[in-house]
């Protein structure tokens, strides 16, 4: 069978089939699959240490299965070197986590420009690019503020625009309002959403909440490390 | 929603006929389900039997009924009560779906699938509302915030269930 072969059997954008993982001899995935396509919202929900946030880091290429394979864009990741796998993230995935992990020492338009920085842009391109996208998520104005001088939403929405400005094919979130107030929790999923649709960007978004989850066009539930996937099943997909 | 409270509030900020009452209730509180004539016309003949409104001359003009009700001093009274004191707070104890996860358990059927079914149909109800939160106005959203939270609250319940199944389903069938 030909790669092209192979490559069309995984027609998902993103696609996991069968993945383990463990933890010394904690197991975090017992074959986990999913299957997520170009442009879709997905919510992984589930319990405190089901394996959502390890399924997630491994469809991200941050962590390697122990077993099964991880495909985005018709290629297989999950056996890339780390190398390969570092180049992937950084061109092609957004990232953005429960608490920003902004780099405090730096200034919001610092923190968005970075990864253009680490990807060789021009520095005058990486900060032009890296004003707009503050801009456009309200943050005009606040490019020399730092982490500290910004609110847990300011702050977020700082590391929404340094996920976006790549102009990545997915983001992955990760609780990404859950240290944020029901109503700036809203405001900031308002806003990855409506830049996701408007960039056609896939999401893949971790959360423990319903009312987040419900951002999503569908949710799965990781479970012991398996994944549920009742939202296809109700609607005949 | 409590009809005649309703209309007696309308009626509080200034006297009006059936049609125009029905009209501000539908803009307000229609949403979908707009009061049909019969009902307000029924509603108003017995706030005005209980004295709560006093109906005006009947004037002439199209339709069954052309009087301008005004709300009572009684009316106003039965309106502040309405409003000041707290509605009943509904825990649901006897729910569909408590019943569904017992029968489950105690029959050995999968309750944590139909728990799984059950979470999805509410996340997409919870879609649809948010959907129409997006696109109304602030009462829209006011209305959809509150079916939300109760969503939610179902929601919570069921992920508290499915992490106790295993205890449930021993205490059941002990």
């Amino acid at each position: 069978m030909s790669s092209t072969d192979v490559a069309q059997q995984h027609r998902a954008f993103v696609e996991a089939r069968g993945l383990f993982r463990s933890f010394g001899r904690t197991p975090a995935l017992r074959g986990a699959d999913v299957a997520v396509d170009n442009g879709e919202i997905l919510a992984v929900m589930g319990p405190s240490g089901s394996g959502k946030s390890t399924f997630l880091h491994c469809l991200a290429g941050i962590f390697k299965p122990d077993q099964g394979e991880v495909w985005f864009d018709g290629r297989r990741i999950d056996d890339l070197s780390e190398g390969a796998r570092t180049q992937l993230r950084r061109r092609a995935f957004g990232f953005v986590f429960q608490f920003g992990q902004l780099v405090p020492e730096l200034t919001s338009a610092d923190n968005v420009a970075l990864p253009l920085l680490l990807n060789r842009e021009s520095r005058k391109k990486a900060y032009r690019q890296a004003g707009s996208w503050l801009e456009r998520l309200g943050l005009g104005g606040l490019e020399g503020r730092r982490s500290g001088e910004l609110s847990g939403g300011q702050a977020q929405r700082v590391a929404l625009a340094r996920a976006l400005v790549v102009s990545p094919k997915v983001i992955f979130a990760d609780e990404p309002t859950g240290s944020l107030d029901s109503l700036t929790g809203e405001q900031v999923m308002n806003l990855l959403v409506d830049s996701a649709r408007a960039e056609g960007t896939t999401v893949v978004l971790v959360t423990h909440d319903a009312r987040i989850a419900a951002f999503a066009d569908r949710e799965v539930v990781v479970r012991d490390g398996v994944v549920s996937d009742y939202s296809r099943a109700g609607t005949g997909r | 929603m409590s009809v005649p409270n309703t209309l007696l509030g309308l009626l509080e900020r200034e006297p009006s006929h059936g049609y125009d009452l029905k009209r501000e209730y539908d803009s307000y509180f229609g949403r979908g389900r707009p009061l049909p004539f019969g009902q307000v016309y029924s509603t108003l003949a017995r706030l005005a039997r209980d004295k709560l409104v006093a109906p005006g001359e009947a004037e002439p003009g199209e339709g069954p009924d052309r009087k301008r009700y005004t709300i009572t001093a009684a009316g106003r009274q039965e309106l502040e009560t309405w409003l000041a004191n707290p509605i009943e707070p509904e825990p649901h104890l006897q729910s569909v779906l408590f019943a569904k996860v017992v029968l489950a358990l105690i029959l050995g059927r999968p309750a944590g699938r139909y728990i799984d079914a059950q979470r999805a149909a509410h996340l997409r109800r919870m879609r649809e509302l948010r959907e129409r939160r997006r696109r109304g106005g602030p009462l829209d959203a006011l209305l959809a915030d509150y079916a939300m939270f109760h969503l939610e609250a179902d929601l919570r319940w069921i992920e508290l269930t499915e992490a106790r199944l295993a205890t449930l389903k021993e205490a059941l069938t002990r």
